[in-house]
């Protein structure tokens, strides 16, 4: 009806995604190998009322046109891949990756995903899972009657068996990069799926190629920034308030013509 | 009577023209790089026979807020910021090039330097290629270095260089899709003057304060010319009524 409404529900809208964002970003404040997210926003389209430049006369042009905007939308809601803290926890099968790279872990339909969090746990069969249960992608198992279990700055994944002196290697963790990493799909459970965005996965040992390395020991924290998340949120906050002001204001005179007339 | 409630009438409807750009620089408040839309209204005198009473207003876009936002700390490698004036320069979808200040970069899987909206960054020569790396730096001219994958930090590479340009404001106007371009059409030169920050975001340059005063402005300057219409119905009721007697 009035454009100036609607620029204004567009402003609504978009601190809405923006606030949900920021909500998620400090739900997950504790969440092992998460990237934060951010909403980007975009200026919609421009109405050209008048054209600047049109001709007045024979030989003179407007100086000036009316572009009327409509408002905002949010054109994507992109995770920043920024580095983790790592969080020291003595666990052998705590892995974290300093630099690029994700774990790739295989789901049950077969297919891959890939992830951040390293915090990995033994299944029945003696397999490397993630806290979900889905297996690592080459999968490395542990051997019955493992005493320890090393695992190398290059991923080397070396078993101490009971009886026997020499370790043993049981299989090499290996990293996936992305040359977008925004591009990847978050699926939730800590796990990002590959996309056209996110470009072919190129899987290579850790500390190769570009590649991070492998910490034994640690888990990567998440990369949120409370104090920031808490600034998005009042500026969110603000602009919401100031937005559904202008929406009443455009509803006043409205109302107000209605009223008078 | 009837000019007058013409005349009121257009006063009624730029003013909620008005407010519609008011309430667009609103909502774009978190909108990186968003420069605010500058309204203002134009009086146009109709000429005729008779006293001179009907002059219109018209609302026009003059322009656009022009100051610097401000600047956010991000910390992402591929988020940069011009210091002070300046545009940096990308391919719109006609193919040609235009200009904003919205620096979320991102490198897409061909590996071509890109806006969040898509639009491929312009180097000296075309759009930027970058190829896979592992760390990625800009520099204050708008020189891209890289890391390239399987190098050690010592070997960097310079893989192109943004380019920026700073047009008169009077050259370059605003297009339906929020890019800026020049007026004839043409490639601004590059300027060496222009600088960028990285890991830094500019925000929208949209004063709150200022836009919720003008709102409030617009909305009694609207009451005004709703009145005067009002008042004009009430002049032709009353002379409506004289002649029944």
């Amino acid at each position: 009806m009035n454009p100036a409404l609607w620029a204004a529900k567009t402003g609504l809208d978009a601190q809405q995604t923006r606030l949900a964002v920021t909500s998620n970003n400090l739900a997950n404040v504790s969440t092992s190998g998460f990237k934060k997210g951010r909403a980007v926003f975009e200026d919609l389209l421009y109405q050209n009322v008048r054209q600047v430049g049109g001709s007045t006369s024979q030989d003179t042009q407007a100086p000036s046109g009316v572009h009327l905007g409509t408002g905002v939308r949010v054109v994507a809601t992109e995770k920043l891949y920024t580095q983790g803290g790592l969080t020291q926890t003595d666990n052998a099968l705590d892995v974290a990756v300093e630099g690029r790279g994700f774990f790739q872990i295989q789901l049950p339909d077969g297919t891959n995903a890939y992830t951040r969090d390293g915090s990995f746990q033994l299944s029945a069969q003696g397999q490397m899972v993630t806290s979900s249960g889905y297996t690592l992608n080459p999968g490395i198992s542990i051997p019955e009657g493992t005493q320890s279990v090393t695992i190398g700055r290059d991923g080397v994944v070396s078993v101490r068996v009971a009886g026997q002196a020499a370790p043993v290697q049981v299989g090499q963790l290996q990293l996936t990069d992305f040359v977008n990493p925004a591009g990847l799909q978050p699926l939730g459970e800590n796990l990002l799926a590959e996309t056209v965005a996110s470009g072919p996965a190129q899987t290579g040992t850790p500390g190769q190629n570009g590649l991070g390395v492998t910490t034994q020991g640690s888990v990567e924290a998440s990369n949120v920034n409370v104090v920031e998340e808490l600034v998005n949120m009042i500026e969110t906050q603000r602009a919401y308030e100031m937005n559904s002001k202008a929406i009443s204001t455009a509803d006043q005179m409205l109302e107000y013509v209605n009223q008078q007339l | 009577m009837d000019r007058m409630l013409y005349v009121a009438m257009t006063g009624a409807k730029e003013t909620l023209r008005a407010q519609t750009v008011n309430n667009h620089n609103l909502a774009n408040v978190s909108t990186t790089g968003f420069r605010a839309d500058l309204a203002a209204f134009q009086s146009r005198a109709v000429d005729g026979t008779g006293f001179a009473s009907r002059v219109y207003a018209t609302n026009a876009s003059v322009g656009w807020d022009d100051t610097s936002g401000a600047l956010l700390t991000t910390g992402r490698d591929l988020d940069v910021a011009i210091n002070g004036p300046g545009w940096i320069a990308v391919q719109a979808a006609d193919g040609r090039e235009a200009y904003t200040r919205a620096g979320n970069l991102q490198v897409d899987p061909t590996g071509q330097l890109m806006t969040a909206t898509g639009q491929p960054v312009m180097g000296d020569g075309g759009p930027i290629n970058v190829p896979p790396y592992t760390s990625i730096f800009f520099a204050r001219d708008g020189s891209i270095s890289i890391v390239a994958q399987g190098q050690t930090p010592d070997t960097t590479s310079t893989v192109g260089r943004i380019k920026l340009v700073n047009p008169a404001e009077a050259d370059i106007e605003r297009g339906d899709d929020g890019l800026f371009r020049m007026k004839d059409r043409s490639d601004a030169p590059p300027d060496a003057a222009v600088q960028i920050n990285s890991g830094v975001l500019e925000s929208s340059n949209v004063n709150t304060a200022a836009a919720m005063v003008n709102m409030i402005e617009l909305a009694r300057q609207f009451e005004m010319q709703v009145k005067a219409i009002r008042t004009a119905e009430e002049n032709g009721q009353a002379a409506s009524q004289l002649l029944r007697v």
